[in-house]
This record gives structure tokens, C-alpha cells and sequence, in this order.
């Protein structure tokens, strides 16, 4: 269990009247969420029910039609300095990793400081071998990503976003895409991450993961927020029909 | 050997003799089903009906330094009308007592070209050597200075003439190709719909009729006293028809790219031209070099077209050669030569883009 608090005052990530089209398809519907520094959130959810896109909206991965999404006080507007600002404080990890193949491990870490933070290259290099050694894999670095198992990539990625030194972490389904035995090693980084204090967002189905860090769980369906609870309640006492529906689906 | 297999409890024996060493091999790759045996005889056949009379006719039998009279009555090949014309087909109407430049400008590309083969090589003092090296060999090849006497570039003939254009030619088309693919995939209207059209437009005609346009139509429009150096004419129409080839074969690079890729890219907040340049290109030209290096061969190849607008490349000089009585019914031998040049600059592009392939392989 991780027992950590969020510092309660600090808004980080504040999100207002929130609406997205895909074509005619409604995909988010009036989404409202603040997330405080240092608050670790969880949102689930059936597939097809808008929890990646909201989470890939908020670095501009997916651009919103309707209302108001501000991140450490920067406004998301179509000013791409703006958004590419936003994306160097907001780090984000794929369901399927998006290592860059062409590239060392090394220099997938070393990229972003190096040419979007004007860090010195050695320097990167050893904010990168730290990063590395934290999720237990400074060994493999000057291997390329195709040469390391799903887990490993996963790590690696993971790595390549705090190499950034963000203030935000967004998780797309991380887990979904490993092989079950490489699960494990991949929530052990990101619970380590957590203990730290780190801003999160996560997109997942691991139920054990949201009991024991999340501060907050959301159910989302139908491009809205159903249902926002401590993991505590949710998980024993949930309050929407359609939450208690998935629960019952996915922990048999 | 034996011995070791025989203290093993378990003895390691040898296969057939019949299946290892050049008989086992013949048997495998060349007589393994009736078929293939078939194939084989009947290749065999072909190679003994023509192998030996092209020996006896291009080595046994051909003459090497002849004039064109003993040439006639010789009994094979008269490579003599390559020996005794080889300095005008390689060098055309460069005016002769000063030939010797043209060739030292040729035996520094082709330093230049062996150096730049080592990837390790590569840095960023050799991308500034490079301009500067075609430019001594273009002042060494066009004088007026250090006391050359001026050859203007009308008489620049021969494989000059083709060195020239491909070099150029293929070093500009590229990049522009890479612009026009990049151009074609952009989000701004106005910038990808002049990339569709100039695509479009320039791979709708054939390269004679840009041949035609630069040489005939351009010089039209220009004001009165102004002239555009023909060949320069020539080398800018290259250049604009191979781009567009280039362009699709990357924008199909471009594609196969999946978007995980931009997506990663963009999330670390790489702008639009770190994205591109250390991400997205680097992946995307990898994947393209064998039909890109298959479009800068025919294009290399195509150089010889510039025939039609009355230059004088290593084609034209050969043909000009030919058409003198006293060598003329030689073809065979003067064309048989220009295609082992035309296949030696062929081959090397081909081999170094494999070798880049295998060095760049992750």
C-alpha cells in the first residue's frame, strides 16, 4: 500500500466542460476533472468508452472541440508553442511502448533533454543511465529496443518520459499490450513512481494497481464520467449500475 | 576427428559422401529433381553455344590497336575503334592539348566518391569538402585562372558531360524529392496541394519532353540577351523530373512509419522538424533505399537522353565516333564498351546502397 497524500491544494490539471467529436461520434461528453499535484488517479473503464482519449487530449495527442483544458496553468489552445511546451511537462507512456527502433536505448532517453530541454549531451547521458538504473535496466543500454523483451521496452519507455523530468505522467493502458509475466515488472516501476510522489494518470485494467495506489478511480462509459470514488468505495461499494456491471465483468 | 567420435559414447557419423563437398552440392542445387536436371543440361547447352565463339570472337580473334583498314579484315572483335578514338569519346570536343584537365577533375571524383563509400567517414568536414571539391574540379575543367586557358562548358563533351549531370543531378533531385514527400504529407492546404501538383505535372510527361521544354520553349520566355547555359538547362530539367520520383517513393517511407512514431516524437515535444529529422526520416529513407536507389539509376541512365537537345555525352561522342567511314560497322564493339562504363557506375550505386542497408540494419 502506498500511503502518500496528495498535496490537497495545488491544481495541476484542471479540465472544464470538456466535449470531442470524432466525425459525428460524440467520443467525450462534458468531461469536468481537476487533478492536484501529486495525485495519483486511475481511470477504467469498457473499451470504446472515451478513457484514452481524454488522457490523450490532455497532451494534445487528440485535439478537443469544446471547452477548457489548462495544465500547469497553460491554457491548451491551437498555439503549437503552447502545446509543445505542455508536452515537455506532461510525459506520456504507450500501450505499445513507441521506443524509436532506430535508436539506442541511450539515446531514446537522451533524446528529448538533449534537443527539446538544450541539455549538454553528457549530462543527458547521466540523467539518462539514472533513469535506466531505476527501472532495473542500465545493462541493456546501448542495446536497441528490438532487441529487449515487451517488458523491458516498457521500462525503457517509461524511463524515456521521466528523462524529461515531467510533472505529469499519463499511462495509456501500459500493461495491455505484455505478455502476463512481464506485467508485474512494468506495475513495480510505476508503483516505485508513485511512492515518489509523482502526478499520474492512468488508463488501466489492474485492478490491483488502482486499489493500492490510485487516491481516486473513474468510471468512464459513454464518453462520460460516470462514477469518481476512492478505491476503497468503488471496489466495495460501487455506485453507479454500470460500474457495478464492469466490476462484476472483469473480476469475474 | 574420428577418434574423438569414437571415445563418445554415442559416434558422430559422417553424411554420405555423396551429399558434402562440390559433389554433394552439384547434386543438391543443380540435380534435384528431374526438372532441375533438365534446366541444368539445357543451360549448359546454351553457355557452350555461346561462350566459346564470344571468346574467340571478342579475345581470340580481335584486334586492339589497328587502324580502321586492318580492322576490316580481321577476323574478330575491332576494339581498336575504342582504343584509337577513346580519348574523344571520353573527353568530345574538349579541346585536345588540354584533355588533361578533365581528367584530373574525374580522377578527384572518384577519390571523393571511394572516401565517402566508408560511412565512417562521414562527418561534418567532409560535407564541406564536397561543394569545395566540385568547385576546384569545376574551375580546373572551366580555367581562367592560375593561366587555363577558358573551355566553355559548350565544349564540355563525353563522359564529362554525363559525370556532370548525374552527379548534380542526383545530389539535388534527392533532397528536393525528400521536400516534395514531406510537402505532399504536410497539413497546410496551400503547401500540399503545390506539392501534388508539381508531382503530378512532372511525372505526367516524359523526360524527353522536359528535355524538349528546357532547350527549346525556356530560352523563349526569357528577355531578349539573356541565355541560360544549355546544360544547365538540361541538368535543372533532370533534376525536377527525378525529384518527383523520389518524392512518392519517400512519401511511401513516410507511410509505413507507424504513428506510434510521430506520437512518441510529439509527446516528448520535438517540433515539427526534430520530429522529422530524428525520428520519422531517419526510419522512413532506411526503409525506401532500394527502389530510391533503383530511381537514381535509371536516372544516372536517363542522363543519356540529353543526345535529343544536342549535347554531347558519352552516348552522343561514341555515336559521332561511329558515323566516321573509317570506323563505321563497329557498333557492336564502341556500344559493347560504353555499357561496361555505363554498368560500372550502375553496379557501384547498387553495392553501396546494399552495404549502407546492412550497416544501418538494428
Amino acid at each position: 500500500m502506498v500511503q502518500s497524500t496528495a498535496s490537497a491544494s495545488e491544481t495541476i490539471i484542471e479540465i472544464v466542460g470538456l466535449h470531442k467529436w470524432f466525425g459525428d461520434f460524440h467520443v467525450l461528453k462534458d468531461i469536468n476533472l481537476q487533478v492536484n499535484r501529486g495525485e495519483r488517479i486511475v481511470i477504467c473503464g469498457p473499451s470504446g468508452s472515451g478513457k484514452s482519449t481524454l488522457i490523450r487530449c490532455i497532451n494534445r495527442l487528440e485535439e478537443h472541440q469544446r471547452g477548457k483544458i489548462v495544465v500547469d496553468n497553460i491554457e491548451l489552445t491551437k498555439d503549437i508553442k503552447n502545446i509543445e511546451k505542455i508536452r515537455t511537462e506532461v510525459g506520456m507512456v504507450f500501450q505499445h511502448f513507441n521506443l524509436f527502433p532506430h535508436l539506442t536505448i541511450l539515446e531514446n532517453l537522451t533524446l528529448g533533454p538533449i534537443w527539446v530541454r538544450k541539455t549538454a549531451r553528457a549530462e543527458a547521458e547521466e540523467i539518462a543511465m539514472y533513469y535506466l538504473e531505476k527501472v532495473h535496466i542500465a545493462e541493456q543500454a546501448h542495446k536497441y529496443p528490438g532487441q529487449l523483451s515487451g517488458g523491458q521496452q516498457q521500462r525503457v519507455a517509461i524511463a524515456r518520459s521521466l528523462c524529461m523530468k515531467p510533472k505529469v505522467m499519463l499511462f495509456d493502458e501500459p500493461t495491455s499490450a505484455l505478455d502476463p509475466e512481464m506485467v508485474k515488472e512494468v506495475l513495480d516501476v510505476m508503483i516505485d513512481l508513485a511512492q515518489e510522489g509523482m502526478t499520474m494518470l492512468v488508463v488501466s485494467h489492474e485492478m490491483g494497481f488502482a486499489r493500492s495506489v490510485a487516491h481516486r478511480v473513474l468510471f468512464m462509459d459513454y464518453g462520460q464520467i460516470l462514477e469518481q470514488n476512492s478505491p476503497e468505495e468503488f471496489f466495495n461499494n460501487p455506485g453507479h449500475d454500470r460500474s457495478k456491471l464492469f466490476l462484476s465483468q472483469i473480476l469475474h | 576427428m574420428e577418434k574423438s567420435a569414437e571415445t563418445v559414447g554415442s559416434v558422430d557419423l559422417k553424411p554420405p559422401a555423396s551429399d558434402v563437398g562440390a559433389l554433394g552440392w552439384i547434386k543438391t542445387n543443380l540435380f534435384n529433381t528431374p526438372f532441375n536436371s533438365f534446366l541444368t543440361l539445357l543451360i549448359l547447352l546454351c553457355l557452350y553455344k555461346t561462350v566459346p565463339p564470344f571468346i574467340k570472337w571478342a579475345f581470340l580473334g580481335g584486334v586492339w590497336f589497328t587502324n580502321g583498314a586492318q580492322c576490316k579484315v580481321a577476323e574478330g572483335a575491332c576494339w581498336s575503334v575504342v582504343t584509337q578514338n577513346l580519348r574523344f569519346i571520353l573527353f568530345g570536343f574538349y579541346p585536345y592539348e588540354q584533355q588533361w584537365r578533365p581528367a584530373v577533375a574525374i580522377v578527384l571524383l572518384i577519390g571523393f566518391l571511394l572516401y565517402s563509400r566508408e560511412r565512417r567517414h562521414w562527418n561534418r568536414k567532409l560535407l564541406v569538402a564536397w561543394p569545395l571539391g566540385l568547385a576546384v574540379m569545376g574551375f580546373i575543367m572551366r580555367g581562367g585562372i592560375f593561366g587555363l586557358p577558358v573551355v566553355e562548358t559548350t565544349k564540355w563533351s563525353g563522359i564529362i558531360l554525363t559525370l556532370l549531370l548525374a552527379i548534380f543531378g542526383l545530389t539535388a533531385a534527392y533532397p528536393l524529392g525528400v521536400l516534395l514527400a514531406l510537402g505532399r504529407r504536410s497539413q497546410l492546404p496551400a503547401i500540399k496541394m503545390l506539392s501534388v501538383i508539381y508531382i503530378e505535372l512532372i511525372r505526367g510527361v516524359p523526360l524527353i519532353s522536359l528535355l524538349f521544354m528546357a532547350s527549346v520553349m525556356f530560352p523563349l520566355f526569357l528577355p531578349e540577351g539573356i541565355t541560360v547555359d544549355k546544360i544547365l538547362r538540361a541538368q535543372v530539367a533532370i533534376i525536377l523530373f527525378t525529384a518527383a520520383y523520389i518524392a512518392e517513393v519517400v512519401r511511401g517511407g513516410l507511410q509505413a512509419i507507424p504513428k506510434g512514431q510521430y506520437e512518441a516524437a510529439e509527446s516528448l515535444g520535438l517540433d515539427y522538424y526534430q520530429k522529422m529529422r530524428l525520428i520519422i526520416l531517419p526510419q522512413a529513407l532506411k526503409i525506401v533505399i532500394p527502389p530510391t536507389v533503383s530511381i537514381l539509376i535509371s536516372a544516372f541512365k536517363d542522363t543519356s537522353l540529353v543526345v535529343i537537345i544536342g549535347l554531347f555525352d558519352l552516348l552522343k561522342t561514341t555515336q559521332v565516333t561511329l558515323s566516321n567511314p573509317e570506323w563505321m560497322g563497329f557498333s557492336a564493339e564502341a556500344y559493347l564498351f560504353i555499357s561496361l562504363v555505363y554498368f560500372a557506375g550502375c553496379f557501384s550505386m547498387s553495392n553501396f546502397s546494399r552495404r549502407l542497408e546492412d550497416e544501418l540494419r538494428t
